[in-house]
């Protein structure tokens, strides 16, 4: 039987596209992981929970985040904060541009796992090619936000007074729950683009494209640290987004008040600027601002003395 | 104390040998114990007791020395009750200045000497330099070996030199750095810790902290295990430092947690046992803040030094 079997496939065309025949081969599944450190590790918990879509289907077992998952993050971002905050403009710019290459060769990848988390595939297709878009525009803007927001300052006495803005620090960011690529693409590239590092909560229900596209970040020269991004509970590990010392800014994304209040206060410890972003429609216009940029800068007034500021009278 | 320096000098080519993968697993094991709550915090303030706050470099002036002397007796002034350092370690020409900044305060005065960091001087030289150092007011020595010397195996040539400095140091102890990076193996590591005892050192110390690797877990507890051999031959207790590396406080846990295992508790104290560490201390407080307040804490709320 078996020679048989030999003879009619050699007779067919090449003898591996039997060997490679779907019914005999068990499909891979992806594990999906966190994203700490330019690692991707697991939660240290162990814990994870069983993502699904509408129609009840299993999409991963996925990482149930732990604060100390958390906690490892920040000391991944707040290490790669002198590195990142320090770059030039547009070396930061570059590397923008860089994701948003390494988004448009994996579309397809991304529109499916879209389309899996209950879009349709029109929606899909659209999603992911403004998130792509949306990357370019603040590529755009990495070296040229800060002439827009400086001032030179008109002051009494003889100090040449300006101010710059400077990244903040670390960020943590609680990204929105539905728009799950272009949400996280929304939230994080204007962060970034600032210089600043961020720790970064995926949508829970749908976090599928969050983590594949942390293998696009892996990819496109961002260096590790600068985005870290868990998957996990927003009820479990708000708390830690909001009271750790050693982050400096905070963007959460949700209408939930107690949980706004929550933030609010307990950020309120270190004096973390906190953004609420619960009302933006992402799809549109409205979505993309370099204002955006400038929730998570901080500005910096320099008084230089100076003996005499113009040509002949001081002032301007 | 010389009536506790034994009188005769054993073999030292004769210095167990070490079983390295039974060293390194051992080791390894300490890693294992969890310790959490009450425990975690008594051990935390147990390291910070233990800790000789450092600064040895090319750079350090006076001003430098008497704000790390504050910071060895005002850790965190936000939490109450918090011990002292055990001591500030400074080269010999920052001794009078750490003395005089420490005052009272209980904290004692670590000095290297002996040609630090190398130890490649004349003997003059460096009992000179130790006699500096004790005059200027230095409760405490740390001394480096001569490595050279010990790898030519010139072993009573560094026997020597180690009691010339002891007597040199008068009332000061004499911890003997043995600068475990450049021995190379354990079985040297354990030798040059068995010369250093019985020529007298006060304690027995890993590294310099200018070598890589300095301080690892199977190296120091190589030299617990001397220390061990050398108290049930002679009575004497020995202390031992591990220095350089130590950063963390779950590390510092990890070896308090070997200590215990190895020596015992009339080792956990800072009599006996002490961390050479600059960084070691903030991340300490930084971790008994986050068991008081329950907040993750960021650098920014510490003093540097």
């Amino acid at each position: 039987m078996a020679t048989v079997t030999i003879k009619k496939t050699a007779k067919k065309s090449a003898p591996q596209k039997n060997i490679a025949a779907p019914a005999d081969r068990l499909e891979v599944l992806k594990t999906y992981k966190i994203y700490i450190g330019g690692k991707f590790p697991r939660t240290e918990s162990g814990r994870y929970y069983t993502a699904s879509n509408n129609k009840k289907e299993v999409l991963a077992n996925v990482c149930l985040s732990s604060r100390k998952d958390f906690r490892d993050a920040v000391i991944a971002a707040r290490t790669a904060f002198g590195d990142w905050g320090s770059r030039a403009a547009f070396n930061r710019s570059q590397i923008l541009y860089r994701i948003a290459e390494m988004l448009e060769s994996r579309k397809a990848q991304f529109v499916d796992e879209l389309v899996k988390q209950d879009s349709t595939r029109v929606q899909a297709e659209k999603e992911v090619e403004l998130s792509i878009d949306r990357l370019i525009y603040y590529a755009g803007w990495c070296d040229k936000f800060q002439q827009l927001f400086s001032a030179v300052n008109p002051v009494a006495s003889s100090h040449f007074n300006f101010s710059v803005p400077e990244p903040t620090g670390v960020v943590s960011v609680i990204a929105p729950q539905n728009d799950s690529l272009l949400g996280l693409v929304s939230v994080i590239a204007p962060v970034i683009a600032g210089g600043n590092t961020c720790i970064v909560l995926a949508a829970y229900t749908k976090p599928l494209c969050a983590v594949t596209f942390a293998e696009v970040l892996n990819s496109s020269d961002v260096p590790g640290g600068v985005i870290n991004i868990l998957t996990g509970k927003v009820s479990e590990l708000a708390p830690y987004f909001a009271d750790h010392m050693d982050v400096n800014a905070m963007i959460f994304c949700e209408k939930d008040a107690a949980v706004k209040k929550l933030i609010r206060e307990k950020g309120a410890l270190n004096l973390k600027r906190v953004t609420v972003y619960d009302s933006i429609n992402w799809l549109s216009e409205k979505g993309q601002s370099p204002y955006f940029i400038m929730d998570t800068q901080e500005v910096k007034t320099t008084w230089h003395p100076i003996e005499n500021i113009g040509g002949s009278a001081p002032g301007y | 104390m010389p009536e506790k320096i034994i009188s005769y000098q054993p073999d030292f080519s004769q210095s167990p040998r070490v079983d390295q993968v039974g060293i390194i697993e051992r080791a390894s094991r300490f890693t294992k114990r969890s310790i959490k709550n009450e425990t975690k915090m008594n051990g935390l303030l147990l390291a910070l007791n233990m800790i000789d706050l450092t600064t040895l470099e090319g750079k350090d002036s006076e001003g430098k020395v008497k704000q790390m002397c504050y910071k060895a007796m005002h850790l965190h002034d936000a939490f109450e009750g918090l011990p002292t350092v055990a001591a500030v370690c400074v080269y010999p020409s920052m001794v009078k200045t750490a003395k005089l900044a420490l005052g009272d305060s209980g904290v004692k005065v670590a000095s290297v000497s002996t040609a630090f960091p190398s130890g490649q001087a004349p003997r003059d030289i460096k009992i000179r330099d130790t006699k500096f150092a004790v005059q200027q007011g230095a409760d405490e020595i740390d001394m480096v070996i001569s490595r050279g010397k010990f790898l030519e195996g010139e072993y009573n040539f560094v026997f020597d030199e180690i009691a010339a400095i002891k007597e040199a140091c008068g009332n000061a102890r004499l911890k003997v750095i043995l600068e475990t990076g450049e021995l190379g193996t354990f079985d040297k590591v354990r030798k040059a810790s068995d010369i250093a005892m019985h020529a007298g050192a006060d304690f027995i110390k890993t590294s310099t902290g200018k070598i890589s690797p300095a301080a690892t877990m199977p190296v120091t507890l190589v030299m617990l295990e001397a220390i061990r051999d050398f108290y049930y031959k002679t009575g004497k207790m020995i202390g031992m430092k591990p220095a350089g590396g130590i950063s963390k406080s779950k590390l510092a846990l990890h070896y308090l947690v070997m200590l215990n295992e190895t020596l015992g508790e009339s080792w956990m104290n800072n009599q006996w046992f002490r961390f050479g560490a600059s960084s070691l201390a903030n991340d300490v407080l930084m971790q008994v803040m986050k068991a008081k307040t329950g907040v993750y804490q960021g650098k920014d709320y510490f003093a540097i030094d």
